[in-house]
């Protein structure tokens, strides 16, 4: 897509008492610029996203009123793809050289709540009062009907969280830094069936920032400018099976997850064997099983033995969730999938530290997926 | 007796001896939606047409609700049971997600029968009793 990263920086996700979340975004955008070797004056476009900040781009008046073109949008949990999409399109389309787009979000504790009113998402207040708007349970059926059709069992659950935290105890910024073995997440509280409390992430908070700029122009600014080679965002088409619907058809056609990782490899002209290092969205430990598949780097039902085998482990043949997933990190929803693109960047220019991919890893993929049936996907590559 | 009222208008046939789901099917792609909508999910026809869905089905996936769930379920969190939920799928095309009358794993299993019950969840600050629709078992 001839767009390049300059820099990303991360605000850890957890929890931050007394921190507000537009704070963490200028924190984070001062991390990504720089380490762009930018400043605020040189970014011509700028986006951000939201759940809980209503207006992020208030965010400005504590880095330079410029003028700038700032946009705002908010899309589920695939916000930060979308931010990145948006930045890049600003890009392309000619309308800057150089772009950032920031994530940031603190969710309260407990499982998210829809809000008020369900008709601020199309659905009437019954589903809500009757306790059915609860994406868990949505996590859970999809999960147990593909444990069913496809014979993944319990124990891989179990290995994907346990590789999940593994994998956050070895990064310092994680916010579950604690291993935590498969016994332990075996015996831990039912949620939802099949999903047990160790196989959720939880809302937290932070935000991510990235800055992007023309691929010709990358040279000046870089030695190591990662390059965007797809960014593609798709919806639900009719037939695929999505959280907070009170029906669905018997006919089935494929997911946005699905549709979006075929463009992408195809835009970038690599397939799923090509890549080194792969980010899911990981909301519980069945959709990261789910997605290996959505995403097309297995066949339904080889996750049983790719993830027994450790292939899926730092060390493996494909890579997954690296720095903790959304399991070791929890999801601020604006800034999680931006945080996925940040840690493709620090693994592709070897800066990942005690979690970094053995073998100097040079192409990464990243995947985001959310209500109400929304998927961006990015293939980057080290040169 | 206390009084009974739906937890919502149009989505069931109520008062009724044989109480149904309430649907919409597309007169010109004949997809079958609930609840009951104009536009069609499919196609872009604009004229869905109220229909009674059929009163059984099979149970296509399943969970059971283990926490309390948030705002804005009107449930007692204090005297919460965990409660089924499932997704049953009908002859008429479409699978219609519902509370599900049995809440023990053990008694759930994907492919089984299901029937169509109208249950108490709740009740109201007035007294009434607040229905829902639900699905249960057949008993073998």
């Amino acid at each position: 897509m001839n767009v390049s990263i300059l820099g990303s920086g991360l605000y850890p996700f957890g929890r931050h008492e007394g921190v507000g979340p537009i704070e963490m975004g200028v924190a984070a955008a001062n991390d990504a610029l720089s380490d762009a070797g930018l400043g605020w004056n040189d970014i011509q476009f700028a986006c951000a996203g939201s759940l809980e900040v209503l207006q992020p781009d208030t965010m400005i008046k504590h880095m330079g009123l410029t003028g700038i073109p700032f946009a705002t949008l908010y899309n589920g949990c695939a916000t930060g793809g979308n931010l990145l999409l948006t930045a890049a399109n600003a890009i392309t389309a000619g309308q800057a050289d150089v772009a950032i787009a920031v994530g940031m979000d603190k969710h309260p504790r407990g499982a998210f709540s829809v809000g008020d009113t369900l008709e601020s998402i199309g659905l009437g207040q019954w589903y809500g009062e009757t306790g059915l708007a609860l994406n868990p349970q949505y996590f859970a059926m999809k999960t147990m009907r593909y444990m069913h059709d496809h014979g993944i069992s319990e124990d891989c659950l179990n290995r994907v969280s346990a590789k999940a935290f593994r994998n956050g105890s070895l990064n310092e910024r994680a916010w579950r830094r604690k291993q935590i073995s498969e016994e332990e997440i075996a015996g831990s509280p039912m949620v939802c069936d099949p999903l047990r409390k160790y196989h959720f992430c939880s809302p937290s908070e932070g935000a991510v920032a990235v800055v992007l700029c023309r691929a010709d122009i990358a040279a000046r600014y870089t030695t190591s400018p990662v390059q965007l080679r797809a960014d593609v965002f798709r919806t639900r088409r009719y037939g695929s099976f999505e959280t907070l619907t009170p029906s669905t058809p018997v006919r089935w056609v494929p997911g946005p997850s699905v549709e979006a990782s075929r463009e992408a490899f195809e835009a970038a002209g690599v397939g799923p064997e090509d890549i080194d290092v792969i980010q899911l969205q990981d909301t519980e430990a069945g959709h990261e099983i789910m997605h290996m598949a959505e995403c097309g780097f297995c066949a339904d039902g080889e996750q049983e033995a790719l993830v027994r085998d450790g292939e899926t482990a730092i060390e493996g043949r494909m890579p997954i969730n690296t720095d903790g997933g959304l399991l070791a990190n929890g999801e601020p929803i604006g800034a999680s999938g931006l945080r996925q693109v940040h840690e493709v960047c620090l693994q592709l220019r070897g800066r990942a530290g005690a979690h970094q991919v053995p073998g100097s890893p040079r192409t990464g993929f990243t995947h985001v997926y959310g209500f109400p049936g929304v998927s961006c996907v990015t293939i980057l590559t080290s040169s | 007796m206390s009084t009974q009222r739906p937890v919502a208008e149009g989505l069931f046939t109520w008062p009724s001896e044989h109480p149904a789901l309430l649907g919409s099917r597309c007169p010109d792609c004949g997809e079958t939606t609930f609840p009951v909508q104009r536009g069609c999910p499919a196609c872009p026809s604009q004229a869905c047409e109220e229909v009674e869905l059929g009163r059984s089905g099979t149970l296509w996936t399943w969970t059971v609700q283990h926490f309390p769930p948030p705002h804005p379920w009107t449930g007692n969190a204090r005297e919460f049971v965990p409660f089924g939920v499932g997704y049953i799928e009908l002859e008429d095309g479409v699978r219609v997600e519902a509370r599900l009358t049995e809440n023990d794993p053990s008694r759930l299993r994907i492919g089984m029968e299901m029937e169509l019950v109208i249950e108490t969840f709740f009740k109201n600050d007035e007294g009434e009793e607040v229905v829902t629709f639900a699905f249960r078992p057949v008993e073998a």
